[in-house]
C-alpha cells in the first residue's frame, strides 16, 4: 500500500465534493455524503487495502449512501429526484450505454471542480466567505483548521460558511461554469481568492510565524487544479507562476531566530531551484501568448528577482518597466508603492521617494516600511524613525515588527 | 421558477422633477425595460413608489393599534421602487438587476423570495 488515506482524501475530498454536489444538488447533502464515505474508507482500507479508483469508489460510496439517506428521508426524496433528473439530461456524451451497465460508477466529471470553484467564489459573497468557502469544499478543510489558519474562532468560520451556503441556496445561485461573456470577471474573482489563500499563508498577518505552510500549499493545490482545468487561461498559468516563484523564496524569508528578512538580504542558494525553473517555464509560456495580465506581470517581476544570483545583480530597469506595465492596467497606489521601491533601486532613494510622493496610504504598514527604508538611504533619520515608528504600530506580526524594530534601531544609530 | 425581489435604492431626499429632459430618458429607459421584462417572461409585477416622507407605520400589540408617521428605517437612504421578477437562477437575475440598474440609474438590492 503506497498511498494512505489521508494523501487520498487531500486529493480527492474536493474533487468529490465537486460532483456530489452536482449529482444531489445541495451541498450539506454532499458534504455529509463524502465524509461519510472516508469514514467507511477509514474502516475498511486499512482491512482490504486501497481500491484501484480510490477517488471514484469515495464517489460512489458517497453517492449510494446519499441515496440511502434521502430514501429515509422522504421529504428530501422530490428535491433529489429534481436535481438528478436536470443532471441525467445534460449527462456527459461520451457516456455509453454499456459502460453505464458496467459499473454502478459515478462520472467524475473534471468540470465539477470548476464549477465548484465559480460557485465558492461567486461575486453574491463577501471575499472572506469566498476564501473560507473554497477552503471548506475544494481544500476539504473543516472548520477548526480554517480557523486556526485564520488566527479566528471557530465559531466565527462556522457561522461564515453556514451564511455562505445559505445565501446560494436561498438565492438558487447555478452550479455552472459562467459562460464567455461573464468569464473574464468571474474567473479574477477566482484568482483573487486563491492569492488571497495564497498570501495569508505567505505573511501571516497576525501571529507569531511569518509563514503558515498548509495555506500556501492549497492555494498552489488550487492553481494547478485550475490550470490543468483551464489551461489556455493566461492569467491562470500567471497566477500559479506568481505563487510557484514567491513560494521558492519561502525557506529564505526567515532566519534561524524567526525574524524576517528582506529580498536583498536573503540567502539565494537557499531558493527551490525546481520552483524558479517551474515558474520560469509558465512565464515564458505567457509571454509566447502575448495577452499581459495583472497576475502574470507580477509573475514576470518575480522572475526577473530569481534571475539574479546576487541582489546587486537584479535588472531593476526591467522590474520598473514591468511596473510601469502594470499600473497602466491596474493604477492603484499598492502597484504605486511597489513601482516606487524598484525606482528606489534603480535610480537611488531620492527617485523613490519621489515617486512615493503621490501615493497615500496611511494605514498600510507596507508604506511605511518602505518609506522609513527611503528615508533612511537618503541619510534623513529623523523622518525615517517617525515612519518605522508609524509601520511597527501598523504591524500584527512579530517577525515583521521584529525586522522593523532592528531597522528602526540602525537609523538611531546612524549619525 | 425562483422570483426575486429587485429594490431600487436612493437618497430619501430624492426629488425627480418629470418635466427635465434627464427624468424624461429615465422614464424612456425603464419602460424599455419593463417591456424587454414582460417579452422575455421574466416579469411578475412592478412599482414605482411616492418619496418614504408619504410613508405611515402602523403597529398591531395586544390588540392595541399605533400609527406613526414613517418611513419605518429611518435611514438616509429609501426603497424607491422594486421589481419581482421570476429568473431561472440567481446568475440570471443579476444579469436583469444589472440592466435595471442601468435604466433606473440608482443602485439595485436583489434578493430571493422564499416558496
Amino acid at each position: 500500500m503506497t498511498e494512505t488515506l489521508d494523501g487520498v482524501f487531500r486529493r480527492e475530498a474536493g474533487r468529490c465534493t465537486a460532483t456530489l454536489i452536482r449529482v444531489l444538488g445541495d451541498i450539506d447533502l454532499a458534504e455529509d455524503a463524502v465524509a461519510e464515505a472516508f469514514a467507511i474508507a477509514a474502516e475498511q482500507w486499512p482491512k482490504r487495502g486501497i481500491p484501484p479508483n480510490p477517488g471514484g469508489w469515495i464517489t460512489t460510496t458517497a453517492r449510494n449512501r446519499a441515496i440511502d439517506r434521502l430514501r429515509r428521508e422522504s421529504t428530501r426524496v422530490d428535491r433529489y429526484i429534481a436535481a438528478y433528473e436536470m443532471h441525467t439530461r445534460d449527462t456527459d456524451p461520451d457516456a455509453t450505454p454499456e459502460r453505464e451497465a458496467l459499473d454502478r460508477f459515478v462520472d467524475v466529471v473534471p468540470d465539477d471542480q470548476l464549477r465548484l470553484m465559480f460557485l465558492c467564489c461567486h461575486p453574491a459573497l463577501a471575499a472572506d466567505s469566498q476564501v473560507a468557502l473554497t477552503l471548506r469544499l475544494l481544500g476539504g478543510l473543516d472548520t477548526g483548521e480554517i480557523a486556526s489558519a485564520f488566527l479566528l474562532p471557530e465559531a466565527t468560520i462556522a457561522q461564515r460558511l453556514v451564511r455562505a451556503k445559505r445565501k446560494l441556496r436561498d438565492n438558487h445561485a447555478p452550479y455552472r461554469i459562467p459562460d464567455a461573456a461573464e468569464l473574464p470577471d468571474r474567473l479574477h474573482a477566482v484568482l483573487a481568492s486563491i492569492y488571497l489563500i495564497y498570501t495569508e499563508g505567505h505573511t501571516a498577518t497576525a501571529g507569531p510565524a511569518l509563514t503558515r505552510v498548509d495555506l500556501s500549499t492549497e492555494a498552489i493545490r488550487f492553481g494547478r487544479v485550475l490550470a490543468t482545468l483551464m489551461p489556455d487561461e493566461p492569467e491562470v498559468i500567471g497566477l500559479l507562476a506568481l505563487m510557484l516563484l514567491t513560494e521558492s523564496r519561502r525557506s529564505s524569508r526567515v532566519d534561524a531566530q524567526g525574524s524576517m528578512v528582506r529580498l536583498a538580504d536573503q540567502d539565494r542558494s537557499r531558493w527551490n531551484p525546481n520552483l524558479i525553473d517551474e515558474g520560469h517555464g509558465l512565464v515564458q509560456a505567457c509571454l509566447r501568448r502575448n495577452q499581459p495580465g495583472p497576475f502574470q506581470i507580477q509573475a514576470a517581476i518575480a522572475a526577473v528577482h530569481t534571475d539574479a544570483p546576487k541582489a546587486a545583480d537584479t535588472d531593476w530597469s526591467q522590474i520598473v518597466a514591468l511596473y510601469d506595465q502594470l499600473y497602466a492596467i491596474q493604477p492603484n497606489p499598492v502597484v504605486a508603492l511597489n513601482r516606487a521601491v524598484a525606482v528606489g533601486a534603480l535610480d537611488g532613494p531620492s527617485a523613490g521617494l519621489d515617486a512615493l510622493a503621490n501615493v497615500n496610504l496611511d494605514d498600510y504598514q507596507p508604506y511605511h516600511a518602505a518609506r522609513a527604508d527611503l528615508l533612511a538611504r537618503a541619510e534623513r533619520n529623523d523622518e525615517a524613525i517617525t515612519a518605522y515608528d508609524r509601520a511597527i504600530e501598523l504591524t500584527a506580526n512579530s517577525a515583521e515588527r521584529e525586522f522593523l524594530t532592528r531597522q528602526r534601531q540602525h537609523a538611531t544609530s546612524t549619525p | 421558477m425562483p422570483q426575486y425581489l429587485l429594490s431600487v435604492w436612493h437618497d430619501e431626499d430624492y426629488v425627480v422633477d418629470f418635466s427635465t429632459p434627464e427624468a424624461q430618458d429615465r422614464v424612456a429607459q425603464v419602460a424599455a425595460f419593463n417591456d424587454e421584462l414582460q417579452r422575455s417572461g421574466a416579469w411578475v409585477f412592478a412599482a414605482g413608489l411616492h418619496p418614504a416622507s408619504s410613508a405611515t407605520v402602523v403597529r398591531s400589540s395586544g390588540g392595541q393599534v399605533s400609527m406613526t408617521d414613517g418611513p419605518y428605517a429611518e435611514t438616509k437612504e429609501q426603497m424607491g421602487g422594486f421589481w419581482i421578477i421570476q429568473a431561472a437562477d440567481l446568475d440570471v437575475a443579476l444579469d436583469l438587476a444589472a440592466r435595471g440598474a442601468a435604466a433606473s440609474g440608482g443602485p439595485i438590492e436583489v434578493r430571493p423570495m422564499q416558496g
